[in-house]
């Protein structure tokens, strides 16, 4: 569903992204990590077709970027730790606005379904600027699954959320991710990741320099007390 | 957990209900907050106030100046609208939203335009009379109604393609009316001296030249803007 | 640093000597206008250079065009090198055009048509180089750049025509004469004529030195770049 390959991006003279090769599957949770300024945001918004690539094969829900970006964006969700959403228009109306930039029929029942979905039916007429940092990222979660994408990008979705939120955050992203849907998720939260993850990818200096799946976690190291996610993104990291 | 969806593509329509609704979206937000007319309106009415003591209004200076005293009032209250409406889209990331919509971009160019012009509309509808009251001078003349829609457009036509640019550089603030006024010279010098014509009771052949320029303006820079907002929002 | 080629070194010396001999030309080849005196003599450097502004200015418009369809940055290079050079040459010629206006309408400043537009697009170059001072991408300057130039270069024909527009409809006192009447003698043509073929040349070798100079500065920026990156990480990529 998402398929990389020599990705190359430049800012003017800066090259963030030195030839990414990436690949996942429908069904599969990979978690993106890295150091910051490894080029992690940059990546996704290529991916988001937010940002064109200097070279290399991007492809995503069997389409190619940036030749057919309509077409992509068709079938993508995405998430960052911006809300992207208007504080002066209500969840619903947030949700009815987005609904019809996608050309979504039935869009009433819709955003009923995903209101449900991400805890949110009982505040659906207050203005978004009365909610909360934890309920304003449930909702920019509801609006990036709208329209029913096969893929999902989330850019950092924890950022500025206290404990609660963040426990609220695992349910609704394990419902996001449970219908069949390829997620890539950037995240700094090794133990959030470690339980939401299939696959860790680490990005380091422009490439994904190591890569594990949930099951290799324990064995990988060959040593069983160390063989977390923690000690495998140290290693990477390292070597 | 969520049904399927069939998500049909219907581009043509798409495209004319992406711009109505971005154009939704703005008119609810406004009309909830009230921030953005409410400022243009007391900023304009500000402008008013001061010309009577700058420049001496005086009934017999009235005539001549009426003309340009509006469209200096339309013109820096536009671009305070023009600022705050691109700005509400950039500081919470909405920008990215629209961007990431299904629909060409330009659709997203045309669905601000269109809030931006209504907005510049409403404070015109408003000032215009109050000037009249103000300054004991009759502006409902139909002529005087024509050259406003035509000038506001053209304004804002090259006005929130500028919006565009400037909020996504480090020096926003002040960098769209440095930008906007050295082009948008033709639309004020025609606008103003068409209105003054229609004030003024001159004859038509004196102002149609003027109604040329405005439509010239109109068309050219909305087309530009449309084949260029691409290379403004991508990155 | 790659040396100046033999053909740019070859133009620096023919642009000085084309200069002198038009400036030689304009003094002494050149007859005295019986109406303005000497200071009519300024008016074959006020041509030349308005014609240098012309062309940098359409070079401007022309290679944003071309930007903005290849996306390459050397036409970046070519386009800020193409406004610099037309705001300082008609920076001259608004000065000349002063020089000029002061004895013979008893004024510095005239809003003549054309002098108008020379200072309203002078605007649209500062504001140019305004906006590309607050962006630090070099590419997202260089596009948004590009489509600034395009504007102007739209916008700007439009203002000639509503500033002449606005002239014929109220007509002013002063300034009735000027160059359109002005009677030109043979040796006066021919000397405002080789002035611009000389201030043509100047245009070239001045375009040549300026795109040189984006090319170093950028690869200033580069090596810069570089250094910071190895001191950081280490390593050289």
């Amino acid at each position: 569903m998402i398929e990389v390959k020599k990705l190359v991006k430049r800012f003017g003279l800066k090259t963030v992204l030195r030839g990414v090769d990436f690949h996942a599957d429908a069904g599969e949770f990979v978690i993106l990590l890295g150091p910051n300024g490894a080029g992690k945001t940059t990546f996704i918004r290529i991916l988001a077709s937010l940002s064109r690539p200097s070279m290399g094969q991007v492809k995503v829900a069997g389409f190619s970027l940036p030749d057919q970006s309509a077409a992509v964006r068709q079938r993508l969700g995405v998430v960052s730790h911006m809300p992207l959403l208007y504080d002066d228009l209500t969840a619903e109306e947030n949700l009815q606005f987005y609904g019809r930039m996608y050309n979504i029929d039935a869009l009433q029942e819709r955003i009923s379904t995903v209101l449900d979905l991400v805890g949110l039916s009982a505040r659906r007429r207050d203005m978004v600027r009365t909610f909360s940092r934890g309920m304003q990222q449930r909702l920019a979660i509801g609006r990036a699954v709208l329209h029913d994408p096969d893929v999902m990008l989330f850019d950092e979705p924890y950022t500025g959320l206290d404990q609660d939120a963040s426990e609220m955050l695992d349910v609704v992203l394990k419902n996001v991710a449970a219908a069949g849907r390829t997620v890539l998720m950037s995240s700094h939260d090794l133990a959030r990741a470690e339980e939401l993850g299939t696959r860790f990818d680490i990005l380091t200096r422009g490439i994904i320099s190591a890569s594990c799946t949930r099951s290799e976690l324990g064995t990988r190291n060959g040593s069983f007390i160390g063989g977390n996610l923690l000690t495998f993104y140290k290693q990477a990291l390292a070597g | 957990m969520l049904k399927p969806l069939e998500i049909t593509k219907k581009p043509a329509r798409n495209y004319s209900r992406a711009v109505m609704a971005i154009t939704w979206k703005d008119l609810a937000a406004e009309l909830r907050s009230r921030e953005l007319l409410s400022s243009m309106l007391v900023f304009s009415l500000l402008v008013i106030m001061i010309f009577y003591f700058a420049l001496e209004l005086d009934v017999k200076a009235r005539n001549g100046i009426t003309a340009g005293a509006l469209w200096v009032t339309f013109a820096f209250a536009g671009t305070l609208g023009l600022n705050r409406s691109m700005a509400v889209e950039k500081d919470r990331g909405c920008l990215d939203g629209l961007l990431l919509a299904p629909v060409d971009r330009s659709a997203i160019y045309f669905g601000k335009a269109i809030s931006n012009l209504v907005f510049m509309l409403i404070v015109e509808a408003i000032v215009l009379p109050v000037y009249s009251v103000m300054y004991n001078i009759n502006l409902f003349n139909p002529g005087l109604l024509m050259v406003t829609l035509l000038g506001s457009v053209g304004y804002i036509a090259v006005g929130t393609l500028l919006a565009a640019i400037s909020v996504q550089t480090r020096t926003r603030d002040v960098l769209l009316p440095i930008l906007l006024f050295p082009l948008a010279i033709p639309v004020l010098v025609a606008a103003v001296k068409a209105s003054s014509g229609f004030l003024l009771g001159l004859d038509m052949s004196e102002i149609t030249p003027w109604l040329n320029i405005l439509i010239v303006y109109d068309i050219v820079f909305t087309a530009v803007a449309f084949m260029v907002f691409d290379y403004v929002v991508e990155e | 640093m790659s040396p100046q080629s033999r053909v740019l070194k070859v133009l620096n010396v023919i642009s000085a000597v084309l200069v002198l001999a038009a400036f030689l030309m304009a003094m002494f080849y050149a007859p005295l206008e019986k109406v303005m005196g000497e200071v009519q003599r300024v008016f074959y450097f006020h041509v030349a250079t308005a014609w240098v502004g012309m062309l940098g200015f359409i070079a401007a418009a022309v290679v944003s065009i071309i930007y903005l369809r290849t996306q390459d940055l050397k036409w970046d290079i070519i386009g800020l090198a193409a406004v610099e050079i037309s705001l300082i040459f008609f920076g001259i010629t608004i000065v000349l055009g002063s020089i000029w206006a002061r004895p013979a309408w008893g004024t510095w400043w005239t809003w003549e048509p054309r002098l108008t537009t020379a200072a309203i697009l002078e605007m649209v170059y500062l504001a140019y180089l305004l906006l590309r001072q607050g962006i630090d991408d070099p590419e997202r300057r260089a596009r948004f750049g590009a489509v600034y130039t395009l504007l102007g270069g739209l916008s700007v024909p439009l203002t000639f025509v509503s500033i002449r527009l606005f002239r014929t409809i109220h007509p002013v006192i002063i300034g009735n004469g000027g160059s359109e009447t002005m009677a030109m003698t043979g040796s006066m043509v021919a000397t405002m004529l080789f002035s611009i073929a000389a201030f043509s040349v100047v245009f070239v070798t001045l375009f040549w030195h300026r795109i040189r100079l984006g090319q170093f500065s950028n690869k200033v920026e580069y090596l810069k770049m570089k250094a910071s990156l190895t001191e950081f990480t280490g390593t050289t990529h």
